[in-house]
């Protein structure tokens, strides 16, 4: 029987991941509520975050919080890139056309990324000091409460935005009945962009706050993407309060696993956990049977 | 205008005029072609030739061109964003104006539908899905209204309601032109519209057939039997 620090430990270490796969898995609703597409190059948008920020911290030497501001906002960037220039154009509107490009997306900016940052792994600092904190014999760095604590706040900014806002109410209305919006006279293919931009701004967001903890590379959102999804899936695939559960659902599933089991089984679970809700129960914790929000 | 779907007909040779301050019914069996015009009246669809004019010039492009021009519709079976709040629906009926900041009309607007559709007071917090389908239908019309339509494209709105609550909705659009709004009503319950309406028109197969006085409609036996099904003949 482990010890109670020992839980405590891994319940930390859940947390902190768990809050990045929330903020994946966000990006993918925001996406898929606003145009239906299942968005595959939503992992590449924290690879794209990391590597911005490192870029503006070691090479231009900004101080934190421009650096963290512009690449959030390069991210967002590129996130409206994708939906302007490689969706919007297509001459299809079939959802699996559209989904398949969001792979060569995938690809394309992964491509990219190599080759204006290479392959090697780089290191980004953590946002404070690194002394470790001790908390009833669990160890944890200050990193770990930047997660935490910036993912609430995404959260609480991004369910204002859809709560207060008439934009946000807009993309709500549009998830529900894009026809209908559009009767109102709501710009639904300005909100499609929005809703990219904003993926890519999460995306960001997830990686400029783990990859001081994991390590930087062009490709580390590749599997942080595909959890991020499997959170998705598991809290029921574009529920907001299902992304947040899923997220910290899994992330704590990973971390107990391995410290429980071995740590071998630690990328297994997220796949396990996804093709047992993909049979067990398809519309997720949260989603309703219909697939509706 | 004319429109197709592919390859087939949906509209051909339709002329149509709707008056400000006036409700125009137009009436039609299933699959008449009645949603296709409105949506093109709407701008979601282009028709494949002619125009829409409004105040005499070409309309201006785009559903929501349209709808900043005045020209609104609350579309058949509803539509209204389920899990949305009555309040955040009818607030999405002014969508453009709320975004051209406008909050303070937009708030009187509101107060003035809750006149309008007292029953929307008391569901103001909740899920527009939960309604009933009357309540809904109150719902599509008065968020549709939140635009300040010069044109409100009606379609359907009594569609699977109970007489009652269908004579309810009729009473409203009967009091519409009177804040100058001009009203197309799409409707099947051909009496139910006549009745509400200063002209009628009957679409069968994509073509106008008849275009006049409710009267002249309601009274010739022939063109109910033919245009408007053996069913409205029965009713006085
Ligand atoms: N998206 C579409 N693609 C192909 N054909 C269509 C489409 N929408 C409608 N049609 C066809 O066009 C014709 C006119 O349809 P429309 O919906 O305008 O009729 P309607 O008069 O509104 O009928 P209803 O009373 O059932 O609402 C019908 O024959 C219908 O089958
Ligand atoms: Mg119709």
């Amino acid at each position: 029987m482990p010890s109670g620090s020992a839980l405590l430990q891994y319940a930390i270490s859940g947390l902190t991941t768990g809050a990045v796969y929330a903020l994946v898995a966000l990006g993918y609703n925001l996406v898929y509520n606003a145009t239906r597409v299942v968005n595959f190059a939503q992992g590449d948008f924290l690879s794209l975050g990391g590597l911005i920020m490192y870029s503006l911290l070691a090479a231009a030497g900004l101080p934190l919080v421009p650096a963290l501001l512009l690449a959030l906002a390069g991210a967002a960037l590129a996130g409206a890139a994708v939906e302007r220039l490689c969706l919007r154009p297509a001459k299809s509107r079939e959802i699996m056309v559209l989904i398949f490009i969001t792979v060569a997306a995938s690809i394309l900016l992964r491509g990219g990324m190599k080759h204006l940052w290479g392959k090697q792994a780089l290191a980004l600092p953590p946002w404070s000091h690194e002394v470790p904190l001790k908390v009833a014999g669990a160890a944890f760095t200050p990193q770990n409460l930047w997660v935490v604590g910036v993912t609430l706040l995404a959260i609480l900014a991004l369910s204002l935005f859809f709560g207060r806002t008439t934009v946000g109410k807009a993309m709500r209305a549009m998830a529900a009945n894009p026809r209908a919006a559009a009767l109102m006279g709501i710009d639904t293919r300005g909100l499609a962009t929005l809703s990219f931009a904003l993926a890519g701004g999460l995306g960001a967001l997830a990686g400029v706050l783990i990859t001081p903890i994991t390590s930087l590379s062009y490709d580390v959102g590749l599997l942080m993407g595909l959890k991020g999804f499997a959170a998705a899936v598991l809290g029921g695939y574009g529920c907001f309060v299902g992304a947040v559960a899923g997220g910290l659902g899994l992330g704590l599933m990973e971390s107990l696993g391995a410290g429980l089991l071995s740590s071998a089984y630690k990328d297994v679970i997220a796949f396990v956990v996804l093709l047992a809700v993909l049979f067990l129960r398809p519309q997720g914790l949260f989603g309703s049977k219909e697939g509706q929000r | 205008m004319h429109f197709r779907y592919g390859l087939a007909h949906a509209l051909e040779d339709v002329s149509l005029t709707v008056a400000p301050g006036e409700v125009t019914s137009l009436l039609g069996m299933n699959g008449a072609g009645k949603t296709t015009l409105l949506n093109i009246l709407s701008g979601l669809l282009k028709p494949a030739s002619g125009q829409v004019l409004l105040d005499g010039a070409p309309a201006p492009k785009g559903a929501a061109a349209r709808v900043r021009a005045g020209v609104v519709q609350a579309p058949e079976g509803r539509q209204v964003f389920a899990p949305l709040t009555v309040r955040e629906n009818l607030e999405m009926g002014a969508y453009l104006r709320l975004r051209a900041g406008q909050r303070a009309a937009v708030a009187e607007d509101l107060e003035h539908m809750l006149a309008l559709f007292p029953a929307l007071r008391e569901r103001l917090g909740q899920e527009a899905g939960k309604l009933s389908g009357g309540e809904q239908q109150m719902l599509a019309m008065a968020r549709a209204l939140m635009a300040r339509p010069r044109y409100l494209l009606l379609d359907e709105p009594s569609l699977g309601l109970s007489p009652k609550m269908a004579a309810e909705i009729f009473k409203v659009v009967r009091g519409l032109p009177a804040s100058g709004c001009g009203v197309l009503l799409v409707e099947q319950n051909a009496l139910g519209a006549l009745a509400v309406s200063s002209r009628g028109y009957i679409l069968t197969n994509g073509r106008i057939r008849f275009s006049g006085a409710p009267a002249d409609i309601a009274c010739d036996p022939l063109l109910r039997e033919a245009f408007l099904g053996p069913d409205q003949g029965a009713k006085p």
